[in-house]
């Protein structure tokens, strides 16, 4: 075994007498740490903060909806939650959670690299994502209320005339900074992947995790900047005069909407692609199988990045003046990579000896979810049936089921990485309870969705008149939406219930990939040592010499039995 | 440092072809001028990295037989702690907030803002706080 541990990368980068690393404590700490580590703790929390503040106003929504003619909420309050609970969920949730709180977290330590490239770049991204979050939701305390325009902000309904008031200033001064944030992990995780991997570590021997943020990261630098722009032009039309999306003056309303899907769609896989890349980390590891069809995957990956950009005018079909066909024939072919994707989930997973885990299931969970969303998003991708359902619920419950998808694979990524990120794990027990009602939840509240938007309910409307059909879906998927909240109280339960008590150990899972060789948590600069790395999975080889991997295509087909 | 470069040569090929379909059939600037910006924003690093590729040595990280042993020396240089981070982050959050409740924000805002450039750029001329 002399030549397996070869000499130590850690020690040589950052010298011994440094590992104790006697820096500050408590709040010091928090404002001047640059461990990608302690930052992407702090993404995580704030994160899940936003999470639940999303998931209140999903709540009061679905209340308000649970009877026709209620009166809950005003109609002025209700937008202002309906455009929250989006604006927070998308641009505050799951962005940010998916490449400022795992991606940093992980990508690092599975490429064995002792930081991200540029750590103080990494610590400006959360202060900015901070304050942003800070700026967007304090238009609740602002004459006027929150930004209420909707979570995608159309011209003219977002000009000074029609939304006057700080609180629309506020979401666009507050999707600045997060917008900034996000471009500048963008940055960071490229420059970590391409310049900070391991010897021996290829690019196609990573995780497939890194290789998806990898993606994500290229569709950052490619995506934000418009949105950035778009936002600087709004906000001149809103205060400098102006005339970009205003026709009397000669502006084009609907160039808003090319600006704003130009990102908005590749944001869908922005948020998808870290995603799916967590679940195609669970999968292998709690089936005891390598991933099948890695470089099939990685093929995929890329496809849908590179497709993403082409896709955009899908959301303006019935704007009337988009190219159908093109946009049509782009977002249809997207159906191909994901397909690949969903084949080698479930290649992965055959004749597996499956561990029906938290993590697994919540996985498993996010194939299913996941796969109601992708095939009611090929309805939508053909514009007859687009123009049926635009603006309807069934959009709703497609983005929704996709969404909610996305949440299952996040609570696999908590449950599966957690023990690395903290040293301890959470209650099983209660994860299964927490699993089930977010997975009974989001079919209950997706599903009678679809029925709604197919019988004409249109969406973003605070009442709708006494009809019997619509009342029953309605209140169905109000249940539905309850159960969500239940299970997001299980996990806070469970947070609080396993504090510290379950140990993890270095490698709780048996996993495949570096990040399990370390300490839980790692150390300061995340290795003392590092193995031998000839697979994308050193860790199993290292820890089963016997069924040790050789190159792609030739690994024991059941290494278990 | 090859499959880096041809990745984003790549993606950047891809989007030129969507680029010029769009172009000659959508008849419509914005996205045209947006899908080609895509595709300058993947052919300028993906080109360089692949005209650095052809004049380096494979790096540890592209030999599929290296050792440990090979990647042995100083990586790079991690900052320890460092405040300027925070800083700038306030700095600019007060820049935002002028937008929004009134010019004078700008004040402490690009006062945060510069100095913190200063302090940042001062700190990493030290190499950082270790």
């Amino acid at each position: 075994m002399t030549d397996v541990l070869d000499p130590p990368v850690a020690a040589e980068v950052h010298d011994p007498a440094h590992e104790e690393h006697h820096g500050p404590t408590g709040f010091l700490k928090w404002i001047t740490t640059t461990d990608h580590k302690v930052i992407g703790m702090s993404y995580t929390v704030t994160a899940v903060i936003m999470m639940v503040i999303g998931g209140a106003f999903a709540e009061i929504i679905r209340v308000q909806l649970s009877a026709p003619n209620n009166s809950l909420v005003s109609f002025a309050q209700y937008n202002e939650l309906f455009t929250m609970h989006g604006s927070v969920m998308i641009y505050l949730f799951a962005g940010p959670f998916a490449f400022g709180a795992l991606a940093n977290i992980i990508v690092p330590i599975q490429i064995g690299a002792p930081d991200m490239a540029f750590p103080r770049l990494n610590a400006l991204s959360y202060w900015l994502y901070l304050t942003g979050s800070i700026t967007v939701l304090s238009g609740f305390f602002v004459a006027g209320g929150a930004a209420s325009f909707g979570w995608v902000a159309y011209a003219p309904l977002s000009n000074s005339i029609n939304t006057p008031g700080a609180g629309a200033d506020l979401w666009i001064g507050g999707l600045l900074l997060t917008g900034f944030s996000a471009i500048f992990t963008g940055v960071n995780l490229c420059a970590t992947i391409f310049y900070l991997r391991a010897p021996g570590m290829t690019m196609f021997r990573m995780p497939i995790f890194t290789w998806n943020m990898l993606v994500t990261a290229i569709l950052i630098l490619l995506a934000f900047p418009v949105l950035t722009a778009g936002l600087i032009m709004l906000y001149c039309d809103r205060h400098f005069g102006t005339h970009i999306f205003s026709v009397p003056g000669g502006g084009v309303p609907v160039l808003w909407q090319h600006i704003f899907w130009f990102w908005g769609h590749p944001e869908v896989y922005i948020l998808a692609l870290p995603f799916f890349g967590m679940v195609t980390e669970i999968i292998p590891v709690f089936s005891r199988k390598p991933v099948f069809g890695y470089k099939g995957m990685v093929f995929a990956t890329m496809t849908i990045g590179a497709l993403s950009l082409g896709v955009w005018a899908h959301h303006m079909f019935t704007t009337g003046v988009v190219l159908l066909p093109f946009f049509s024939i782009m977002s249809l072919l997207i159906a191909v990579p994901t397909g690949i994707k969903m084949f080698n989930w479930i290649g992965t997973m055959w004749r597996g000896e499956i561990w029906f885990s938290t993590a697994m299931l919540m996985a498993i969970g996010f194939l299913f979810t996941f796969l109601v969303g992708g095939i009611t998003g090929i309805y939508l991708a053909s514009p007859p049936l687009d123009f049926f359902t635009h603006d309807t619920y069934f959009v709703v419950a497609h983005f929704h089921s996709i969404v909610m998808a996305l949440v299952l694979g996040a609570m696999g990524g908590l449950y599966y990485w957690g023990p690395k990120m903290t040293g301890y794990l959470l209650n099983e027990t209660i994860g299964k309870v927490q699993f089930w009602f977010l997975f009974i939840g989001t079919q209950v509240f997706t599903l009678p969705g679809y029925l709604l938007g197919l019988r004409g309910m249109p969406r973003r409307v605070p009442v709708y008149p006494l009809h019997p059909s619509w009342q029953f879906l309605n209140q169905l998927s109000t249940v539905g939406a309850i159960m969500i909240g239940i299970s997001t109280v299980a996990f806070m339960v469970n947070i609080v219930y396993s504090w510290k008590k379950y140990p993890a150990g270095d490698n709780p899972w048996d996993g495949h990939t570096l990040e399990w060789f370390t300490t839980s948590p790692p150390p300061h600069h995340n290795f003392y040592r590092l193995p031998r790395i000839r697979s994308e999975r050193p860790t199993w080889d290292y820890n089963h010499p016997d069924h040790a991997a050789a190159e792609h295509g030739h690994h024991d087909k059941n290494p278990v039995a | 440092m090859k499959v880096e470069a041809w990745i984003l040569l790549s993606l950047g090929s891809f989007f030129g072809l969507t680029a010029a379909v769009y172009w000659f059939w959508g008849h419509e600037n914005a996205g045209g001028v947006m899908i080609f910006a895509a595709m300058l924003l993947c052919f300028v690093p993906g080109s360089y990295y692949y005209w650095w590729s052809r004049r380096m040595r494979a790096r540890p990280e592209d030999d599929p037989n290296a050792t440990q042993a090979q990647g042995a020396g100083v990586v790079g240089a991690f900052p320890g702690t460092s405040i300027w981070p925070f800083t700038l982050g306030m700095g600019a959050f007060f820049v935002v907030l002028a937008l929004v409740f009134g010019i004078w924000f700008l004040v402490p805002g690009l006062g945060l803002v510069v100095w913190a450039l200063f302090g940042g750029t001062a700190e990493g001329r030290r190499g950082g706080t270790q």
